[in-house]
């Protein structure tokens, strides 16, 4: 295969949001997560966990809580607002004043009729849940003190409200609080700061669960408003509590980057009243846990370290299966970077801005110039959903919720702006999320969330036919600049290829499919974001996930099912005349980790665009200190 | 320190009837470290393993005639070469059974010896001083041999020797009485003659070894009465015309080795390195008359180093390969391992002393002016003349001399100065004693009534010195100048007696804490902490202190432990100051030697509970380094990452 020239790119400091919040529903198997910076992002759980909507943030919207009712999703924030997300063109679809100030929760029954959410001024406020909005139906009794957390009896007759220094169970018929759980301050020197009730939950049998600022997780009967049980688990704060859909098992996430999982099982084998047990600690954080899920199989948990973490328990998995593997997810799965191959030009997509940067040009390893920064587009209050270079690097388009931009750039630096209008309508019921053209300019391929993928006739303006639908999601779509066949990757890892011209898969691709993709492949779990190709040789397709790139030699056989999938090592050990009886069709590199982008400029080198977890770990602010060893 | 270890025995020897020779020709290295060609004085070529002390193989010539060289080993052919009647020169395999059915080669002129170095080709060294290379000879054995050597000139001794990839050739030859030495070198051949000094009228050389090093061959000889001579010939300037006349060849003399009473008959001299030479066949300086000892000396401070009594008669015959010593004594030839460390005498006592390179001998010519004084002269005057005289002359005779030379010429000096000193009360001259020990030539054992006398005298600044300069002061006069410098009696040492520079020193030292002794005595107690010694030698002595003494010691000690652990004490460059080591050591040693005394005195009750906290906030220092010591190999294991910059262009290749 030879010599790659690689520009390793380490300057992207793309720096992702802390998670906020989280909210799961289990109808649909959907993840939505909440990032301090307002975005909102949906994860398909039944899909591999594939990143499948991106709604972005805005400055100044700060999400609290998260709420699911049926396949709406609402939100509220300490903007004091309530909103509701239109999934399908993936923005906010209105907001609605609570007029209590700053909301801190928001919590629906079970029905889903009501919302509740809790405000700053100390009221709970019942919305009610109407077809297209939503609509204030009444206060609850106000009290003194914000209301921090909110749970409702799966009754909907209760709601259970944590405030500062107690709990208090409201009637939600009445609006009176029927009980007022007094909780204790932590001991010793901060007796005199105030605990606030960070999180509660209300299962049916009328059982309290709470997670205080004191580091306490405790069990009171609601009923009698007596306190059961305490368990001190941390010396921090324990920030958000989630109670599995069975009721049987509660995780607390902590200060400390610790999960806690809690199980209502019998503390001998052989006896039958059943209690509240400390069972499980998961350490997956280096930072505060505040938001937290609790799946059938596994604790979904996110925090200040940006990471969202799927940790299966494992008495719910099956063992030694990819079901039961640790997941992490650090990165979008979509691509942030935008690489001109022809201008060797570099765009990095922040939330708020962009910039362009020019890669440097050697004499094999010696650097010549070094890249430079060309210019930087500040993007206003709304943040950006996704950018695009041109291949000249002369032209530049990104959107936002409301509007697409086009610039023109000419690098004498003056730059013009050009408005375009929008494409006929998709006839998708589901937001588009990735389009390509050819290189020609005749074609577009669209590929959307349920799945399917729709070729354009750009020349003629028309719809010229849909991909086979596939049962997961494309990640990446690319055409081929020679033989116009599109390349689909999908959340499951699979690959294919469809000849636009003959509208079926090509003889390649059903080779493929037959033979089937080795298990080591299909294990990986990032999803492949870029797909590029190589001008001179067009049988080379280049694709990367965030641990690997990978070439793909489509005149090279596939690796037998028993074959060595990274077989770099081996072949590099090899002597010239024997290579070519090993080699196989996927040539995989891993010498780059957390890639953003691996790109082939005109002159076959790679650009690589790397962004070092440990680069994102030190620009975190310091953990809650804990202590080790003698410090 | 070099040291002999165990022997053990290669082989046993056949001895001719008179025990006038060993019956070994010579040992020859042969394919490694670990094998060697053994040539008997008659008809057989024997090889061994040496670390299995085992022959491996054997070839004996026919009854009638004689093997008259060394067999050599030739490595580039993996052949041996041994010459027999004289002209007959053999060349076999390992694997030849029979010698007879070997190649042989008449050749026209007798034959002194075959040479060979490890991977060098055999050089033939004839009776009658022509070189040949092995090869060149054998193409026309019967080529006619020029005649090197005078008339009535004879080989005595012959080696060879790579420099720098060039071979040379030495030999030493008499000629009535006379001595001469020939390096000659091989391809391109030449040759220089020298005349090696007189000794004593009779007295021819016993032994010769050469050494290459500093891109000079060093030749060591011996005489037979005792004198150990080196000579260093520069292979850089070898003239290119034939060396017609005799070049006088400098010599210096290395080690007066002590003979007892005769001459030395049957003894030999080897270099080991630099600063080592085995010698063989010379008594042991404090076993009596016998000869028959191996022995390593230092030259550099002309000390004994190591030495072994060999059982039966020696040879005279040595020979090294690979730190091991070939020695044929009695009925056996026994191997000696031996192990001469770089590091010297000196540094090995803790004292690295400036020690003069000598490489440069060749430079040196010493003669003495017939205005001045010579060694025997002044020790002459020594014996009679008054104080101021002596000082003078001394002084005089040290100016002149070059440093080489004074090795011997001190001593002899400073034990004349003692020895008056001794018989005659009235007479001591400290200054001229100083100015000896000054010159770093002299040691304790050259003189060793030097510091008990300057005790007597409480001349304590010459007590300092020898403190300072002597690296082999016995543990008993250690304790004894110990005792006399911290009993109360001498306390009148005075500002004169001690050194400026230590003054000063002390001055910036003690400030706040109070010293329990007067600042001189603490100097020369500091110069005593310094000294080297054997804890079990001394142990003994440290016995003989008093209660008191002990405790003054031991609060002294605590004083400079305590200065030194809160100062996080600067180790100023130039002042003679004990690291804090020496002093937890002679704390250690007074305490064990004094222990159950100094428990039963109430007055040493506070000082032994102080140590007592010493040593436990040591012991946890200890174990709390303990406690970290994995973390800390972890830090020291941990590799720099490859630190990847901001951008970089790499070149990777895929398969």
């Amino acid at each position: 295969m030879g010599e790659f020239k690689v520009h390793r790119v380490r300057f992207f400091d793309y720096m992702p949001s802390a998670i906020r919040t989280m909210a799961f529903n289990s109808q649909t198997e959907r993840l939505a997560v909440a990032r301090a910076d307002g975005a909102v992002e949906i994860f398909n759980f039944n899909d591999n966990f594939f990143q499948e909507k991106v709604i972005p943030g805005q400055d100044g919207r700060a999400t609290e809580a998260l709420c699911w009712v049926g396949h709406r999703l609402f939100s509220a924030g300490l903007n004091g607002e309530i909103t509701e997300y239109d999934l399908e063109n993936l923005r906010p679809q209105y907001t609605v004043d609570a007029y209590g100030g700053p909301i801190w929760t928001i919590s629906s029954n079970s029905q889903g009729t009501q919302l509740a959410v809790g405000c700053e001024d100390g009221t709970v406020k019942i919305f009610a849940i109407l077809e297209e909005r939503i609509q204030f139906q009444r206060n609850l009794n106000r009290h003194k003190g914000r209301i921090i957390s909110l749970c409702w009896h799966p009754s909907s007759a209760q709601i259970a409200a944590g405030m500062t220094d107690m709990i208090k169970i409201f009637d939600a018929e009445t609006g009176h609080a029927t009980r007022r759980l007094l909780v204790d301050r932590a001991m010793g020197a901060s007796k005199n700061k105030e605990v606030v009730v960070w999180s509660v939950g209300y299962l049916s049998d009328h059982t309290i669960i709470s997670g205080d600022s004191a580091g306490k997780v405790q069990i009171w009967n609601g009923l009698t408003g007596t306190l059961v049980r305490t368990y001190l688990v941390t010396k921090w704060d324990v920030l958000v509590l989630s109670v599995s859909k069975d009721e049987s098992s509660v995780i607390a996430g902590t200060s400390e980057g610790t999960v806690i999982q809690f199980q209502f099982i019998s503390s001998t084998v052989d006896q039958h009243d059943k209690e509240w047990v400390r069972t499980r600690t998961f350490r997956n954080h280096s930072h505060d846990v505040s938001a937290l899920a609790h799946t059938d199989t596994a604790v979904v948990s996110g925090g200040m370290d940006t990471q969202l973490v799927v940790r299966p328990l494992l008495d719910k998995v099956e063992k030694n299966t990819q079901e039961s593997a640790l997941r992490k997810i650090a990165f979008p799965h979509r691509s942030l970077v935008g690489c001109a191959k022809k201008a060797g030009l570099l765009l990095f997509q922040f939330p708020d801005r962009l910039e362009l940067w020019k890669l440097g040009e050697s004499e094999g390893h010696v650097c010549l110039m070094y890249p430079y920064f060309v210019c930087r587009f500040l993007q206003g209050e709304d943040h950006i959903c996704c950018s695009a270079l041109s291949a000249c690097g002369g032209w530049l388009a990104y959107s936002t919720v409301s509007s697409v931009r086009l610039y023109r750039i000419q690098y004498n630096n003056t730059i013009s702006i050009n408005k375009v209008g929008t494409l006929a309508r998709a006839c998708s019921r589901q937001p588009v999320h990735l389009l390509c053209a050819s290189d020609d300019g005749k074609w577009l391929a669209t590929a959307n969330t349920d799945c399917e993928i729709h070729i354009y006739n750009l020349h003629k303006m028309k719809l010229h036919c849909m991909v086979p639908v596939y049962n997961s999601c494309p990640t990446t779509i690319a055409i081929h600049p020679v033989t116009n066949n599109l390349i689909s990757v999908h959340a499951d890892q699979q690959i294919f290829e469809f000849s636009l011209v003959q509208k079926e898969y090509t003889q390649w691709s059903r080779r493929l499919q037959a033979q089937g993709l080795l298990s080591l492949w299909l294990e990986r779990d990032t999803p492949i974001t870029h797909i590029t190709f190589n001008p001179k040789n067009p049988d080379h397709i280049i694709l990367h996930d965030t641990y690997m790139f990978c070439i793909i030699d489509q005149s090279l056989p596939f690796p037998e099912l028993n074959a060595v999938l990274w077989n770099q090592m081996t072949l590099k050990s090899l002597p010239v005349s024997q290579r070519i009886g090993q080699s196989h069709a996927f040539k995989i590199c891993k010498s780059f980790q957390h890639l953003m982008c691996v790109s082939l400029l005109e002159d076959l080198s790679l650009v690589v665009v790397e962004r070092p977890l440990l680069d994102i770990m030190s620009q975190l602010p310091a953990p809650v200190r804990q202590k080790k060893f003698a410090t | 320190m070099a040291a002999l270890y165990e022997g053990y025995t290669l082989c046993g020897l056949v001895p001719d009837q008179n025990l006038s020779s060993s019956g070994i020709q010579g040992i020859e290295e042969e394919r490694d470290r670990d094998h060697v060609v053994v040539t008997d004085s008659t008809r057989s070529v024997t090889l061994y393993k040496v670390s299995d002390q085992k022959p491996l193989g054997s070839w004996t010539v026919k009854q009638g005639q004689k093997l008259t060289c060394p067999a050599v080993f030739n490595s580039q052919t993996n052949e041996y070469v041994a010459v027999t009647d004289n002209k007959v020169i053999r060349i076999w395999k390992e694997d030849d059974i029979l010698l007879d059915k070997a190649f042989k080669a008449t050749v026209s002129s007798d034959v002194w010896k075959v040479h060979c170095t490890h991977g060098g080709e055999p050089v033939v060294l004839f009776q009658r001083g022509a070189v040949r290379l092995l090869d060149s000879l054998l193409a026309a054995p019967q080529q006619p041999i020029e005649e090197v050597l005078a008339q009535e000139e004879a080989i005595r001794w012959s080696t060879i020797i790579v420099a720098e990839t060039q071979q040379f050739i030495i030999i030493t030859t008499e000629q009535k009485g006379e001595h001469f030495l020939y390096l000659q070198r091989l391809n391109p051949n030449s040759v220089q003659r020298y005349r090696l000094e007189r000794e004593e009228p009779g007295l021819s050389p016993l032994s010769f070894s050469a050494t290459y090093r500093d891109k000079h061959i060093c030749l060591l000889y011996l005489y037979p009465n005792g004198h150990v001579y080196q000579s260093v010939l520069s292979v850089r300037g070898l003239g290119t015309e034939e060396g017609v006349q005799a070049l006088p060849l400098p010599r210096s003399l290395l080690l007066g080795l002590p003979v007892g009473d005769g001459q030395l008959e049957a003894a030999s001299a080897m270099a080991l390195d630099e600063a080592h030479v085995a010698v063989v066949g010379v008594p042991h300086p404090s076993a009596g008359g016998g000869k028959d000892f191996l022995c390593i000396w230092n030259t550099n401070f002309q000390t004994l180093q190591a030495g072994k009594e060999m059982a039966g008669k020696i040879y005279g015959q040595l020979w090294s390969y690979s730190n091991k010593v070939f020695i044929p004594h009695g009925k056996t030839l026994s191997i000696i391992p031996f192990e001469c460390p770089k590091s010297s005498l000196a540094s090995a006592l803790g004292k690295l002393k400036h020690t003069k390179t000598e490489g440069e001998l060749n430079q040196t010519c010493y003669t003495l002016s017939t205005t001045n004084l010579t060694t025997d002269q002044v020790l002459e005057l020594i014996k009679t003349a008054p104080v101021e005289e002596i000082q003078k002359e001394v002084e005089g005779f040290l100016t002149r001399a070059e440093f080489q030379d004074l090795q011997p010429s001190v001593g002899q000096l400073a034990l004349t100065l003692v020895s008056r000193s001794l018989a005659d009360p009235a007479f001591y001259s400290s200054s001229t004693l100083a100015q000896l020990v000054h010159t770093r030539c002299l040691c304790h054992s050259v003189c060793p009534d030097l510091v008990l006398l300057a005790l007597e005298k409480k001349d304590y600044f010459l007590c300092q010195l020898c403190l300072q300069f002597f690296p082999d002061i016995p543990e008993a006069v250690t304790c004894a100048c110990l005792k006399a410098f911290i009993s109360p009696t001498s306390s009148v040492v005075n500002d004169r007696q001690t050194r400026a520079e230590d003054v000063k020193k002390k001055a910036s030292a003690p400030s706040q804490l109070s010293c329990p002794v007067g600042l001189h005595k603490a100097v020369l107690i500091n110069e005593i902490l310094q000294t080297p010694y054997s804890d079990t030698f001394l142990l003994p002595h440290l016995k003989d202190l008093s209660s008191q003494h002990v405790m003054l010691f031991l609060q002294y000690l605590q004083f400079l432990y305590l200065k030194y652990s809160q100062d996080a004490f600067p180790q100023m460059e130039g002042f003679r100051s004990p690291s804090l080591s020496q002093i937890m050591d002679w704390v250690c040693l007074l305490l064990d030697a004094h222990f159950t005394v100094l428990v039963m005195t109430p007055e040493a009750k506070g000082l032994l509970l102080n140590l007592h906290r010493f040593v436990k906030s040591q012991v946890r220092l200890v174990s709390e380094l303990g406690k970290i010591e994995g973390s800390l190999q972890e830090l020291r294991k941990m590799k720099a990452k490859e630190s990847i910059g901001q951008y970089s262009i790499e070149i990777i290749e895929l398969f």
